[in-house]
């Protein structure tokens, strides 16, 4: 079976080490986290963790189960392939000088980036949106002087409450 | 009033009904021993920490109760991590209380700190740091409710010292805490396909697991094989759940199990697998697992199900509901006719008295297989039995008849040498009035053995019968088997003499080297009041038949003896051992 990527929103009681038996259930399964951020919600005693990871339907039956297993886990929602928006934020640090700087801003007016400060030797340009397009604006300015950059890792929101 | 956190975690104990805790002082859980001493708290003091834990997890298996051990922080309880891993294998309830450096040097690498409940995060089914005397009884309670809920397993909880010092207000302990949502019942279209496929069945099979009697369903199971008339195996772990002295019987299954329980599982056409995880001692190959069988599987863990063996169907549930509802199911009539079944239950018969379990007796050497089956008639199968690891382990759960629930009690999951005696001891403490002997291996006695002087010092009279073959007897059996005999470190023969240690300790020690010294040594050793270490010389290089090949099929197993031909009958003439069998 081959490996595609899959979103998996947590829901998670908000203690200390709850990370960390997150993590240890992937490393300790053999599964790989591709990407994960946590955040509160509306209510301070649970946090929201979206992971991203590449598996087999069948790897990801397992690790929902193990994942579900964890006490401070009070849900696992398999987002794969359901009616969700995803999006990632990226800042790009571009070191520019006079004549890239042209383009830089030209792809940034094109694209509707945000320039977020610059001087005449930087600028960091933020960047959001689904996994594909970041990857497009990483080819686009890495030719341009782009030196750095620091992803957020995705973020997915369901379209429609769950009934 | 005003409670310290030390008389909290004593008060909220009794509430969750403890009344023994195993377990050796330090540092940092000198507020909580002395409150021990004020309160009279029952409390055994062990040797090791590893013998706290095993003995809690003893009596937890044999009482159906969380068993409790409190040890201290830093190498207190990494002494612990062995044992806990093991009851965390074997699902079993034990809360262990360790304690920790003051919440304020925490991380410091203070004397005596470690981070335990990293270290044991993926040895325990969930683990707590208590940070606040506020948070202390609510977390207890916690903890317990944890450990025996679902699938029990271990729970350890973190005290740091100026929590058990701190003070609170008693209206202002709170008891409660959040629990998830328990398991739901199982669906009745389930339960409808489940008999349906029963029914239908002509060669079916049972196998039990350790999940019976940890969901306390023996009851429940013996119902369904007297509804369903299926012949039955179980896992080690589940010994006892199905009497094994009833026909329908087969013993265990697996890498040492019966000839007739593999041929069965390999040749039915139904598997009905309730409190069983597929472990691989068990399934061996997979592929050829059962390989025509539609299978049921029936298991509160959702991690254990289509994890090794796909079911085509799945039953989510404590096995005594599962079960219960199944037999519901089942009533009136007769579901499944003997007809149905005739010639596979024929099939079974003839398997059974073409192999049975045997080995070949001696006239100048005790046989291992022997010296179970004498311990069997003498305590009438009436005994608690424990073991170690390794053909000692095998021989007890061959040999040994196990007819009632929480009498056998081995590590099945993890294979800890040394758990056989600690455990022994909680089970006795659990049950007093019962028999409890050690079946040990000469290697796996010596990592436990210190626990000689806390069953002596409060006379908790385990009998420990020793098999000693003066080898690793299990390692050096893979030797002889797959290693060219080439015995690398498995030589046990420098040894002590464990009647002397046993009289040291303030223990009876005896010893039996030749057969017919045997029966009167083990009759007078089981005799004699309090612990007995009996020394029982026996075979050296005998092996445990019948033993399926690491990664072969079940079906294919060295039998040791010859198989006799199905057509003629065994002759008993010449040189040819004289071999005994059981069924
Ligand atoms: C703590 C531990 N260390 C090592 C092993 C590997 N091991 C499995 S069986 C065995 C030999 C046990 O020897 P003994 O206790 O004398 O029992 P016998 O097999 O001879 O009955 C060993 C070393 C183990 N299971 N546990």
């Amino acid at each position: 079976m081959k490996a595609k990527e899959n979103t998996i929103a947590l829901l998670v009681r908000n203690r200390p080490d709850v990370l960390a038996r997150i993590a240890g259930t992937f490393s300790g399964g053999g599964f790989n986290i591709e990407s994960i951020t946590a955040n509160i919600t509306k209510t301070p005693e649970t946090t929201k963790i979206i992971i991203t990871t590449k598996g087999s339907a069948t790897t990801m039956e397992k690790l929902k189960k193990q994942l579900n297993r964890l006490v401070d886990v009070l849900s696992v929602d398999d987002l794969t392939g359901r009616m969700a928006s995803r999006r990632e934020l990226v800042l790009f640090r571009m070191k520019w000088n006079d004549e890239s700087r042209s383009a830089v801003m030209a792809a940034v007016d094109l694209y509707n980036w945000k320039v977020v400060c610059m001087d005449d030797r930087y600028c960091v340009i933020e960047v959001s949106g689904r996994k594909d397009s970041i990857d497009r604006a990483i080819q686009l300015l890495d030719p341009l002087g782009l030196e750095d950059f620091s992803r957020s890792g995705m973020v997915a929101l369901e379209k429609f409450k769950p009934e | 009033m005003k409670l310290t956190g030390s008389q909290v975690l004593l008060r909220t104990m009794r509430r969750e009904d403890v009344d023994v805790i195993f377990g050796y002082p330090g540092g940092v859980v000198l507020p909580i021993y002395d409150e021990l001493y004020k309160e009279k708290f029952r409390h055994l003091l062990v040797r090791h920490e590893q013998g706290a834990i095993h003995a809690a997890d003893g009596y937890a298996r044999v009482s159906g109760k969380v068993g409790v051990c409190l040890v201290t922080s830093g190498p207190g309880a990494t002494n612990t991590v062995t044992g806990i891993a093991n009851a965390y294998m074997d699902s079993i309830p034990v809360v262990i209380f360790t304690g920790q450096v003051p919440t304020g040097l925490i991380g410091s690498d203070a004397f005596q700190e470690v981070d335990i409940t990293g270290i044991t995060r993926p040895c325990t089914k969930h683990n707590f740091l208590v940070r606040r005397i506020e948070d202390l009884a609510s977390t207890i309670h916690e903890a317990f409710h944890i450990a025996r809920s679902g699938r029990p397993g271990p729970v350890l909880v973190d005290l740091p010292r100026d929590v058990s010092q701190a003070t609170i207000e008693e209206e202002d302990i709170r008891d409660d805490f959040n629990t998830l949502n328990g398991l739901e019942k199982p669906q009745q279209e389930d339960i409808a396909k489940a008999v349906e496929m029963i029914r239908a069945a002509r060669k079916p099979v049972i196998v039990s697991g350790g999940g019976v009697l940890l969901g306390k369903a023996s009851e429940e199971l013996r119902e369904f094989v007297r509804r369903t008339g299926f012949p039955i195996t179980s896992t080690l772990m589940g010994l006892g759940a199905y009497p094994g002295s009833d026909p329908l019987w087969l013993g265990m299954p697996g890498m040492h199990g019966t000839y007739y329980a593999n041929m069965a599982i390999t040749g039915c056409d139904l598997l009905v697998a309730v409190g069983m995880r597929f472990d691989d001692r068990v399934t061996s190959k997979v592929d050829t697992f059962a390989p025509n069988a539609k299978i049921i599987h029936i298991d509160i863990d959702p991690v254990s199900i289509d994890r090794i063996v796909r079911s085509h169907l799945s039953i989510v549930s404590d096995a005594k509901t599962a079960l219960g509802m199944l037999n519901a199911a089942l009533a009136g009539g007769d579901p499944v006719p003997a007809e149905q079944t005739r010639e596979w239950m024929d099939q079974i018969d003839a398997w059974k008295k073409r192999v049975p379990l045997r080995f070949s007796e001696s006239t100048d050497r005790i046989k291992p297989q022997q010296v179970i089956r004498k311990l069997y008639e003498l305590t009438k199968g009436e005994a608690l039995i424990a073991t170690e690891v390794g053909q000692n382990q095998m021989w007890a759960a061959q040999y040994y008849t196990y007819d009632h629930p929480h009498t056998f009690i081995s590590s099945g999951g993890l294979g800890t040498m040394g758990f056989g005696f600690p455990a022994a001891v909680g089970a006795q403490v659990a049950r007093p009035e019962k028999t409890v002997i050690d079946i040990a291996g000469d290697g796996s006695i010596q990592m436990n053995i210190q626990e000689l002087a806390t069953a002596v010092q409060y006379n908790i009279p385990v009998k420990i019968v020793i098999l000693n073959n003066q080898y690793l007897g299990m390692v050096r059996q893979w030797q002889q088997m797959f290693y060219g005999r080439r015995y690398s470190h498995t030589d046990m023969s420098y040894a002590p003499d464990f009647v002397k240690i046993a009289e040291a300790y303030g223990a009876t020690g005896l010893r039996a080297s030749r057969p017919e010294e045997l029966e009167a040594v083990l009759k007078k050793g089981l005799e004699t009041p309090g612990v007995v270490v009996m020394d029982i010389r026996v075979e050296k290089e005998e092996c445990v038949y019948p033993m399926v090949r690491p990664g072969a099929s079940i079906a294919d197993m060295d039998l040791g003896l010859e198989l006799p031909a199905a057509e003629t009958a065994p002759t008993n003439g010449g040189e040819d051992p004289q071999t005994r069998s059981f069924n």
